[in-house]
């Protein structure tokens, strides 16, 4: 087994997740780049699919992305630009969240930027993913969207979970 | 935002081996800041520094009627800060351990591709 997830802050404005593959870095590169191999994993919580996935890989090249609900057939997405596109290195793109009409209180404006590198040591892969969000809120904020339990349950959760404790 | 504020103060508070002794200490009861600094093989002000960050993060609490003042463990901050980081550590673990299957299944049809060339 690879190494386990691991999360950590770098900053106020950033998460980080690392992650081991046991394959070689064109491979998991590929799982990032194309489309058909992107909605066989890209999926989040049990329950949801990705009907919307256009990709023009290339820097300054768009994207698009939705998931939808089985359940009430409610949808979200990200969308924006590549910045960066250094095969099988680097990835780095924006990310703006679409709402859809799943709804939720993400700030709008500035984009997310997305950044993941991949190294290959003796055929595993490491994976590192840095997110950096425009402020503090949006990065708080982010962790209750979309790939949660659907947004409106993440939030709901979320909101329960800081209630209950008066300061 | 008050809610990340809150996070962003206990996040700093646990970014420090010290001070996350001194939480794992406190999981297993109360302790003077005496009792606490022994351990450490530090000065009684230096602790009191580590406690006050604690406090201020609300990971801890102070019994200010009891004499010897014992800091308590206030184990709810606590669980809200893993549960954030939880939340991300679910999402993304999922998604991985299909790309997981996926890579697997990848290399093993590498060899035998259907579309040969």
């Amino acid at each position: 087994m690879p190494k386990p997830l691991e999360v950590t802050q770098p900053s106020d404005r950033e998460v980080r997740v690392v992650r081991s593959f046991n394959a070689p870095r064109q491979l998991v590169w590929d799982a990032h780049t194309k489309p058909e191999l992107i909605v066989t994993w890209m999926l989040g919580p049990p329950g949801w699919t990705m009907p919307v996935c256009e990709m023009d890989v290339r820097a300054g090249g768009a994207y698009r992305w939705r998931w939808k609900s089985q359940e009430d057939g409610k949808e979200f997405g990200f969308f924006g630009k590549f910045l960066e596109v250094d095969s099988p290195n680097r990835l780095v793109h924006e990310e703006n969240f679409d709402p859809g009409d799943v709804g939720g209180a993400m700030p709008a404006g500035e984009p997310a930027i997305i950044t993941a590198e991949f190294k290959e040591v003796r055929g595993v892969t490491t994976l590192t993913t840095t997110m950096l969000f425009p402020s503090k809120e949006a990065r708080d904020g982010a962790v209750g969207t979309g790939m949660t339990d659907g947004m409106e349950m993440g939030y709901a959760r979320l909101d329960a979970l800081f209630a209950e404790k008066p300061s | 935002m008050e809610n990340s504020a809150r996070l962003d103060r206990t996040f700093a508070a646990l970014a420090d081996p010290t001070r996350r002794a001194i939480l794992a200490r406190l999981a297993t009861g109360e302790a003077s800041v005496q009792e606490l600094a022994e351990p450490f093989e530090m000065s009684q002000p230096a602790i009191s520094k580590h406690l006050k960050v604690l406090e201020r993060a609300g990971l801890i609490s102070v019994d200010v009627d009891a004499q010897r003042r014992p800091r308590r463990l206030e184990p709810k901050r606590l669980e809200e800060a893993v549960n954030w980081i939880e939340r991300y550590t679910e999402i993304w673990e999922r998604n991985y351990r299909r790309l997981d299957s996926l890579l697997e299944e990848l290399q093993a049809g590498a060899p035998k591709s259907k579309r040969k060339k």
